[in-house]
């Protein structure tokens, strides 16, 4: 018998054969991580209203609306955003067992991913020479702490779409591939949707 | 498809042929061999068995209630007299401070997980929990975070802020140890264990419930369990945020409650109570659960309107989400968010209520058994009751505005947090310890366990009330003859009536301990308990004492709630009339004769201790020496890559149960 | 790997079997074509667009409102279509928005008791 292929697709199937078997229906890990997901709501608005609360208090010129640069970031939100796009077309390939596009997808959105966060660096320094340090203000040191909570959130993300590629690669995902697709895109989106509220509450609206 | 397999134990279930086998692999695609070690501290240390973990959950935990309870004796030494030399007012801080953490996060909420993580997978019907080896991973973190924090003590000093810990007080200037750091990093630690296990045991209880049991047909503790896991999930990462702001503003020079800078102190208030007063829920309602199930067994009643109790636990975890400023009606919060809050905070006393309500109707017109387990829930009643009514009393803002900070409020909260969560706690023990060890604690002096701790603890906090309405503010570490008052009020007698109340209560505790020594010392006469020593009615009976490995040799089916009584007894609709069917060993013999065949478990694993022992590491890299971070980083790494590629499923062998037989339930993958 | 025992396994076959069949059925919304996604795609591209366009041209009184409406027009085509909210099950919208609308409870009320959103 041949060892490997079936072992894999045997897995698929038995992914969503077995979750059916729960008490709900519903997979057990799909609904860990949205229970996860409710949580770092949380998490980010805590952090957010944090930076509200603090918008305002900086020196005169070093303050959101003279320092954020809004087509730049304009830009790379849109890649962000684009990002997701990728994700849910990996999502999709995975789900219909075609290895080589989901690779290709999921590549892809790490590339989108890690051009953001390189933006991110990119503000990040700029922002520095400004004079804008992490401790300056109570605005520079809540806005780096939210920004930057949302940055490694997404860097955590690019880590698992490589490792996802690599292990996918190998044939080594342990059964199930096409939902821990699944899942990684399910963060992956979510660490998309914070950003399109931090794009709209922390740059677009001036304070 | 491929399985791997190796039968750990040669476990013989059942008799005869066909009995089922307990199958571990014993490696897959991991990196290491996986563990397979059945006996020994291995079989311990890279255990996935939710009763293993349950169990070393309780051992941790019962250790540091004595830590606690220790340090809680210094204070009260410390206070006995007039102007105490017992501690030095440092050391007095830090006393209260690590008090009153250790009580909470590594006693209550640990034993909690201890209850709930050996309890509920047996209470429904399930053979682990959905992740088992997230579960391990939850564990050993609470372990690390809690030695963690505690070397503090021998490393410069451990945090003296309060447990919650007021800002700007808690800064680097008011405290220059590394004690709060160390607090601070180390709550971040137990927190992850208290995020995974709540994601843990929501999926497990919604998803892995035997067939019939329908939510309405859940075992009332498991009920609660599920709402202190919602609350729990929502909590912690407010908390998250809070320790990051105290952490970036002590090791990293931000400025976010530094009023010098602009900043406004009142944002770590905030945080710290919208975490805060779900946390008091979060510590009470394991207590109401474990009562809930002990009051209907001894009382020989169903529970008095289980759906009441049900709804009004939820109840009560939803609108604790809107009351946390009543701890904060003293900072200026304005006229209209104290009038807000204060009938919030009035309101959740009628869910509450609710539930005192029902507990009393259980016990009215029971036959009961007043076994040590239904005097500690009975004591529940009576002691949380009191501690509820001077909750109300506080709700009332220009009242509290006299209270706060002064001794009423610690009156307040151990009637409460001792009367509520650790009398239930004690209920809990009694009745679970022969499902969990075997043999039952000594009924004898488990009175004498009873009686002396609800006489110490009145005495310890009842007089609080009156020093707390006279004046004698919370954490000052010493109080003087010329102002102590006199007569009734007089401050100095109550005091040394709190302090000997204290004694008091120890030596209950201490009765506790020798009970366990004495019942399973190895020359001790205590034989094995019966199969059903209560007389119980919740389907983690109808296993062995203690369960199997795999717990259930077949799944039950549940038709009721109550499952057990009902499988037991039958009940004549018309006259109310109770006769016994059946017996608890005929009832699990029958299960055992239906035995699922194959009966794979999850496989033991390196992973989670190595991951959780990275953390403090890094803890101790972000303190002393920042290269401390990148080994602790790379140990996390390693160990998320090497749980990656092990599969928690390996193949098949996972699946529980096994292939086929009975219903099967999903065990997960990436857990 | 081995596979020497699993073939002797008689128990396992069966099982692997048995869930074969209905592998695909929870895949309803996996089957939705490419073109579907690039389209929501673009949709939420020109909101975007319009979105930074407040930048450059002045909205008046309109500004705050149309940001905060189209955020979440975002917010919720991206949960729904992309993260399969709409197509699974009630239970994980259930779970995911408890969590967002209590947030939004929560840190609202603790701003507002910072007279955060007092008009100044
Ligand atoms: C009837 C329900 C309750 C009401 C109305 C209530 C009300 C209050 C209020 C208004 C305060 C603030 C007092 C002040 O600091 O000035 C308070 C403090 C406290 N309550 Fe309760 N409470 C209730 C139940 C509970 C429960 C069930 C617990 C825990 C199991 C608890 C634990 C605490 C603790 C620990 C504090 C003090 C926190 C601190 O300042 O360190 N309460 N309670
Ligand atoms: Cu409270």
């Amino acid at each position: 018998m041949a060892v490997h292929t079936p072992v894999t697709d045997g897995h698929d199937d038995h992914g969503h054969g077995a979750a059916h078997a729960t008490s709900t229906g519903l997979s057990n890990n799909k609904m860990a991580m949205w229970l996860f997901l409710g949580s770092e709501c949380l998490l980010f608005g805590g952090l957010i209203s944090t930076y509200m609360l603090y918008r305002g208090r900086h020196p005169a010129d070093l303050g959101p609306d003279q320092i954020y640069d809004i087509p730049f970031t304009s830009v790379s939100s849109f890649i962000l955003l684009m990002s997701s796009l990728t994700m849910v077309l990996a999502v999709s390939a995975a789900s219909m067992k075609d290895d080589r596009r989901t690779n290709l997808w999921l590549t892809i959105t790490a590339l989108l991913g890690a051009t953001f966060v390189g933006g991110q660096v990119y503000e990040f320094t700029s922002f520095y020479r400004e004079g804008l340090g992490f401790t300056s203000s109570l605005f520079s040191s809540s806005f780096y702490t939210l920004t930057g909570f949302h940055g490694v959130h997404v860097t955590v993300g690019i880590i698992m779409l490589m490792a996802l590629v690599g292990i996918n690669k190998r044939g080594r995902i342990p059964g199930q591939k096409a939902e821990v697709v699944e899942l990684v895109g399910l963060y992956w989106h979510f660490v998309d949707v914070v950003w399109i509220i931090i794009f709209t509450l922390v740059y677009l609206i001036p304070s | 498809m491929a399985i791997i397999e190796r039968p750990s134990t040669p476990a013989v279930v059942g008799a005869g042929a066909g009995a089922p086998a307990v199958v571990t692999p014993s490696q897959a695609y991991g990196v290491l061999r996986r563990p397979v070690a059945a006996t020994g501290w291995r079989s311990w240390v890279f255990t996935v068995d939710h009763k293993k973990l349950g169990i070393m959950y309780g051992v941790v935990s019962l250790f540091f209630f004595l830590v606690g309870g220790f340090e809680a004796l210094l204070i009260r030494l410390q206070l006995a007299g007039p102007e105490g030399t017992v501690l030095s007012a440092g050391l007095y801080n830090e006393m209260f401070t690590m008090h009153a953490t250790t009580m909470v996060f590594l006693f209550v909420m640990p034993m909690a997980a201890a209850f709930a993580n050996y309890l509920v997978p047996l209470q429904i019907g399930a053979r682990d929990v959905a992740f088992p080896r997230i579960n391990a991973f939850g564990f050993w973190c609470f372990l690390a975070g809690a030695i963690f924090i505690n070397t503090s003590w021998f490393l410069g000093g451990a945090a003296d802020g309060g447990w919650f810990m007021y800002q700007p007080n808690a800064n680097a200037l008011f405290s220059p140890s590394h004690g709060i750091d160390f607090w601070g990093l180390g709550l971040q630690i137990t927190g992850i264990a208290s995020l995974t296990g709540a994601v843990n045991l929501i999926v497990t209880i919604l998803n892995m419930r035997a067939p019939g049991m329908s939510l309405m047909k859940m075992p009332i503790f498991t009920w609660m369990i599920l709402v202190i896991q919602f609350l729990l999930l929502f909590a912690m990462p407010v908390i998250t945020v809070a320790l990051f702001l105290l952490m970036f503003q002590r090791e990293f020079g931000a400025t976010f409650f530094d009023v010098s800078a602009g900043a406004d102190p009142l944002l770590w208030q905030h945080l710290f109570w919208i975490f805060g007063h779900p946390e008091v829920y979060i510590i009470v309602l394991p207590g109401f659960g474990i009562v809930s199930e002990v009051l209907p067994v001894f009382a020989r009643k169903p529970l008095f309107g289980y759906r009441f109790v049900v709804f009004s636990g939820a109840a009560i975890g939803f609108v604790g989400w809107g009351v946390w400023a009543h701890h904060m009606f003293a900072s200026g919060l304005g006229p209209v968010s104290v009038a807000v809050f204060s009938v919030a905070t009035m309101l959740i006393a009628i869910p509450t209520g609710v539930k005192i309500v029902n507990w009393t109707m259980t016990l009215w017109g029971g036959k009961i058994w007043f076994s040590t387990a239904m005097l500690f829930a009975i004591g529940l009643i009576v002691e949380f009751t009191i501690g509820g009514l001077s909750g109300v009393t506080h709700a009332v803002a220009p009242s509290d505005t006299q209270q706060t900070d002064t001794y009423y409020i610690v009156a307040h909260f151990h009637y409460t947090i001792f009367g509520g969560a650790v009398l239930g706690l004690f209920a809990g023990f009694y009745y679970w310890w022969p499902k969990i060890f075997g043999k039952r604690l000594s009924e004898s002096l488990g009175k004498w366990n009873f009686w002396l701790m609800i006489i110490g603890m009145n005495l310890t906090f009842g007089p609080m009330h009156i020093i707390g309405l006279q004046g004698q503010p919370r954490r000052m570490m010493n109080w003087t003859e010329a102002r102590a008052g006199e007569g009734f009020f007089n401050l100095g007698f109550w005091n040394r009536v709190a302090s000997v109340g204290s004694l008091i209560l120890a030596v209950g505790v201490a009765f506790f301990i020798v009970n366990i020594w004495v019942t399973h010392r190895p020359s001790s006469k205590t034989p094995k308990s019966e199969l059903d020593p209560w007389d119980a009615r919740s389907l983690e009976w109808i296993t062995q004492n203690p369960p199997k490995e795999h717990n259930f040799d077949s799944i039950p089916t549940v038709h009721a709630l109550d499952e057990f009584f009902h499988r037991k007894y039958e009940v004549d609709h018309d006259t109310g009339e109770v006769t016994k069917v059946a017996s608890a060993e005929e009832i699990l013999a029958a299960e055992e004769a239906k035995a699922d065949h194959h009966i794979h478990l999850p496989s033991p694993s390196y992973w989670p201790i190595i991951l959780a022992f990275s953390l403090p590491v890094m803890g101790y890299g972000v303190i002393f020496n920042r290269f401390l971070i990148v080994a602790g980083a790379l140990g996390v790494l390693l160990a998320m890559f090497g749980w990656a590629l092990e599969p928690s499923v390996a193949d098949d062998s996972d699946y529980d149960p096994p292939a086929e037989g009975g219903s099967n339930k999903e065990l997960a993958t990436i857990g | 790997m081995s596979t020497t025992e699993h073939q002797s396994d008689p128990h396992v076959e069966p099982h692997a079997a048995d869930v074969a069949h209905d592998g695909h059925a929870d895949g309803e919304f996996a089957h939705k074509p490419d073109s579907y996604y690039v389209k929501i795609a673009l949709i939420l591209a020109v909101i975007t667009a319009l979105e930074t366009s407040t930048y450059w041209i002045d909205f008046g009184a309109f500004f705050l409102p149309t940001l905060l409406i189209l955020m979440a027009i975002k917010f919720v085509m991206v949960a729904s279509l992309f993260m399969h909210l709409k197509f699974d099950s009630k239970i994980f919208s259930w779970m995911f928005y408890s969590g967002l609308l209590l947030a939004i409870g929560v840190y609202v009320a603790f701003l507002a008791t910072f007279r955060f959103f007092a008009p100044t």
